[in-house]
């Protein structure tokens, strides 16, 4: 597989990491939901982006702005509308049989909720080494039970408390739980789905920490999904921006941080108070009028028109291109 | 308290510690989650009140039978209508049949009406609902009608038309019951099962590559045990009220079979007369009842994760 | 000033299988009139405890008040009948939650729920309540009062709800306003939008706030003094300026370490508070923070210190790094 062949696309563009060839290329996805009465819900609505390897890649927005969903469809927990997702390559919404139970292995995902997202009758073992039973990798059990200890180990939890049920763990460690049986396969890629917006300030750090000790370690590539800006700045490389199932902005995330192009990535970013009373008596907050509008009903041409301060005719009537107005930083608005 | 944080300080006290990371420890033993209702399950005297008497009742209909010296069919015209004695320890009813081993003997058809119906449940109840739940979309939409079609039957109305090809009996009562008396087990299955299968364990499992048996056995039927059980303790007795209504009615186990409703329905004649005839028929039926309802209250706190803590 | 509340030496704990959860153990703090604090804690810091004793919103059993005070406007509403309790609530202090759809009764239209409270303490008549209120609706930013009056909380969005609430907590003019949590639930976008309402109906009414909040940037924005809460403790109290360029406590220190702020640049690795909070069924005989505190000294295993002024004015510290003797042995 070579670079150049993949990323050019029938429309002839497509924001690329700046280092690495791409591991995942995500091609005008979309996600739509019946809803009854003949609506649908737009989740995710023509999105296009690569992960190159080793890279972080960000994904922000608000409640109901299709993160989640982009997530689980790129992780086919989801079949989609419209749209490639192409892992190393392959088209991943074709693979049937033995080929997507072999991607499963390559491909893996942390979830939000530390409380929903281990099984409550499953010891810890049984947990971790669910992939392992799967994929008929397991071994012998003492080898089963071996290489559970060792993925413990890895994610800073004690082997003996390998026997022991999920409800017996605080938060964090349920996080860590999820993060080994993540990790149990060995995947290149992991798609972290809000992973520590349920947790306490003090615990974020740990966890968030260990997925970059991890990253480093075992070459990871992640998709990290989230709605705190701060943290996503700290963790990403680039940042992609989303707003009602549509790709806003994507940046190198420092570029992203200090210059950022579209109206709604600078409301994002003035909302964002920071612990700081010099600066935040400082700051000219932009505070957006409105609410969300419904993303089954989304406003014609820009989806951020209705609220953004700088609107004009033209964005009711056409919908911006998301172009590359600076050197590797994309933006969908006609004034960036 | 006080006087410790302040008189006892000195300065040796201090000196810094070296730190290290506190180790990830858990207090306290593990407990399986099953292990944790089965002792929420016991500390609830009413409940085991309960589980004592069905174990009873289970006991006595295995044994009463081969321990009483009479046999349950046998008519005696010498010793009718006789009162609680050394010799017959219930009585005899009319026709001098031994009123302690019919007992008993209807406690095992009450038994065994029961076990069928739990059986049935378990069965097509779960799986049935299990598929509803688990497939979705159109599957779903089909058979749920389906079911609620069939649950529009009333069940009098099932076991008269049964009669119409069938002689009444026990087996037509069961027969019945599999018609419609697992649609409510059907419908809590689906229900939970929508549920469950959005959770993000369940998503996590399709994400590593599960097959749709493994989640389904291994992730959904699973956690959705305790209202199973829960139901089950719901449907036993009805379905053993049933059968007792229905052969009380003539429409069920017919002499000389005994059972619970037969026997009530045989003592009506005269029970001003020979009150225990009635007495220990009725007693049965509604302490087995009663001891099936707190049993099942005793079992849906104990699975109640919001009372956990 | 005047204080309007003082919260003396109050011990909250909850009966539980296995024992009693001391949740709060011995908190003090006073909020003056006018005055916005931050009462700042991870989730079982006992900081939504403490809120909702004020309240007496707690059930009971299996909580309860084991020891202290909570005098407001000269009363100490422990003391109070549940009926002169009624009369406190919504009428001198008002409250709002952090999930807007479960304290909005689904059943009641918006109007009905405000003008409920000023029917009931203010007595006025059904038509006065509800010009007053439109006038709330239009206040906390609803646009078409009118519309909105008669429509019920599914009608409105998260946000909206959230301002319907602030509505309904400010009715009867409260005194104090404790906001538990009140934006955690909403975008930030939204967060923003509600925070500057309540700083803006603070300013404008002098209405006194208590903030529960586990977003300490939210603190830096909103409120004049900050409490930091830690294993049902005060752990440290200052002005928001002290709290957040000259923290004294550990924990408060920790805390801003382990957060990733937008203002700076990145790279540098976050430096995370290790372990996890106390079990407070057992709760530890010394600091609360021992355990994770890598400034702990032999003193702090099993001797709890005391909240003392340290720094900055009014700020004071339950740390044994600020007692003489550490200075000199360190030293």
């Amino acid at each position: 597989m070579s670079v150049s062949t993949v990323t050019k696309t029938e429309n002839g563009f497509r924001p690329t990491g700046a280092s690495g060839g791409p591991l995942l290329e995500v091609d005008r996805l979309s996600k739509f939901f019946p809803v009854g009465g003949g609506q649908t819900l737009k989740a995710v609505n023509d999105l296009s982006l690569t992960v190159a390897k080793g890279e972080t890649l960000g994904v922000v927005g608000e409640s109901g702005c299709g993160k989640s969903t982009a997530g689980r469809t790129i992780m086919r927990l989801y079949e989609p509308t419209a749209g490639e997702t192409r892992f190393e390559g392959r088209n991943i919404y074709k693979l049937k049989g033995a080929e997507l139970k072999k991607l499963r292995r390559e491909m893996a995902m942390i979830f939000q909720d530390p409380y929903a997202s281990l099984n409550p009758r499953f010891n810890i073992t049984d947990i971790i080494a669910e992939p392992l039973d799967i994929h008929g990798i397991a071994g012998s059990s003492k080898e089963r039970k071996r290489k559970v200890e060792e993925l413990l180990e890895l994610v800073g939890l004690r082997p003996e408390h390998a026997n022991r049920y999920p409800h017996e763990f605080s938060g964090g460690q349920r996080q860590r739980i999820g993060i080994a049986r993540a990790l149990a396969v060995r995947p290149k890629f992991i798609v972290c789905d809000e992973p520590i917006s349920a947790l306490d300030v003090s615990i974020q750090a740990q966890v968030v920490n260990l997925l970059q000790e991890l990253q480093k370690s075992l070459g990871l590539t992640y998709l990290f999904i989230a709605h705190d800006l701060s943290m996503v700045k700290h963790i990403s490389d680039r940042v992609a921006v989303m707003y009602l199932g549509k790709m806003v902005e994507l940046a190198e995330s420092s570029e992203l941080y200090a210059n950022p192009k579209h109206p709604y990535t600078q409301a994002l970013l003035s909302a964002i108070p920071i612990p700081d009373p010099q600066i935040e008596a400082q700051k000219e907050r932009i505070v957006l009028s409105g609410d969300l509008p419904s993303p089954i009903n989304p406003p014609s041409g820009c989806p951020f028109r209705t609220r953004c301060p700088h609107a004009t005719e033209k964005c009711a009537a056409e919908a911006p291109e998301f172009r590359e107005v600076k050197d590797g930083h994309w933006a969908a608005c006609h004034y960036a | 308290m006080k006087d410790n944080r302040t008189a006892a300080v000195t300065k040796q006290m201090f000196k810094r510690l070296s730190f290290r990371p506190p180790a990830e420890m858990i207090a306290g033993e593990s407990v399986p989650m099953w292990r944790d209702v089965l002792r929420r399950l016991v500390s609830n005297k009413l409940a085991m009140a309960g589980v004592v008497f069905l174990v009873l009742l289970a006991v006595m209909a295995i044994i009463g039978p081969i321990i009483s010296p009479h046999d349950y069919f046998t008519n005696n015209l010498d010793r009718t209508n006789e009162p609680p004695s050394s010799e017959y320890w219930f009585g005899t009813d009319s026709l001098g049949r031994d009123l302690f081993s019919r007992i008993w003997m209807g406690a095992r058809i009450s038994l065994i009406v029961g076990l069928a119906a739990a059986v049935i449940d378990l069965v097509v109840g779960v799986i049935y609902g299990g598929i509803m739940g688990f497939v979705g979309g159109r599957t779903d939409e089909v058979m749920n009608k389906a079911s609620e079609i069939l649950y529009s039957i009333p069940y009098l109305l099932v076991v008269i038309l049964l009669l119409v090809v069938l002689e009444p009996s026990m087996w037509t009562i069961i027969l019945a019951l599999s018609v419609t008396g697992w649609i409510n087990m059907s419908w809590i299955v689906r229900g939970q099962i929508l549920q469950l299968k959005n959770q993000e364990y369940v998503l996590a499992a399709r994400s590593l590559g599960a097959s749709g048996s493994r989640i389904l056995f291994k992730h959904l039927i699973p956690n959705t045990l305790g209202p199973i059980i829960v139901t089950l303790t719901l449907t036993v007795p009805s379905a053993i009220f049933s059968e007792a209504f229905l052969s009380f009615l003539g429409l069920g186990v017919q002499s000389p079979a005994a059972s619970w409703g037969t026997m009530i329905n045989d003592a009506l004649a005269s029970w001003t007369l020979y009150p225990w005839q009635m007495l220990f028929p009725a007693l049965l039926i509604s302490l087995t009842m009663l001891a099936f309802n707190v049993f099942g209250d005793g079992l849906r706190d104990a699975f109640d994760p919001k009372l956990k803590k | 000033m005047e204080p309007i509340l003082r919260v003396n030496d109050l011990h909250v704990s909850f009966r539980a299988r296995g024992g009693e959860v001391q949740a709060v153990r011995g908190v003090n703090f006073e909020v003056k009139k006018g005055e916005a604090i931050a009462i700042v804690g991870e989730s079982g810091s006992g900081k939504s405890v403490t809120a909702q004793s004020i309240m007496r919103l707690l059930p009971s059993p299996p909580s309860f008040v084991k020891q202290g005070t909570i005098e407001f406007m000269g009363r100490n509403l422990l003391e109070l009948s549940e009926q002169e309790m009624e009369s406190v609530r919504g009428k001198d202090i008002g409250m709002i939650f952090q999930d807007p759809m479960t304290s909005l009764n689904p059943t009641m239209t918006i109007g009905h729920q405000i003008t409920e409270g000023l029917i009931k303490h203010q007595g006025m008549d059904r038509k006065a309540a509800r010009e007053r209120a439109l006038e709330l609706l239009r206040l906390v930013g609803i646009p078409n009062p009118d519309t909105r009056f008669g429509q019920y909380p599914h009608n409105f969005s998260g946000g909206m709800r959230q301002r319907a609430m602030i509505a309904i907590a400010l009715s009867c003019n409260p005194a104090l306003l404790i906001a538990d949590e009140p934006t955690t639930a909403l975008d930030v976008t939204i967060q923003a939008q509600i925070l500057r309402l309540m700083k803006d109906l603070q300013e404008r009414f002098g209405t006194s706030i208590i903030l529960i909040t586990h977003d300490l940037g939210v603190v830096a924005d909103m409120c004049d003094r900050v409490i930091v809460m830690y294993g049902g403790q005060v752990v440290e109290t200052g002005s928001k300026w002290d709290i957040f360029r000259h923290p004294q406590h550990p924990y408060t220190r920790g805390l801003l370490r382990s957060m990733p702020r937008l203002d700076q640049p990145k790279g540098e690795p976050l430096i995370p508070i290790h372990g996890t909070p106390p079990d407070l069924l057992v709760p530890p005989q010394g600091c609360a923070f021992c355990a994770r505190c890598e400034e702990a000294m032999e003193v702090c295993v099993d001797h709890d210190p005391e909240l003392a002024p340290v720094g900055g004015e009014g700020q004071t510290a339950k740390c044994w790094l600020h007692h003489p003797f550490a200075k000199e042995v360190q030293a």
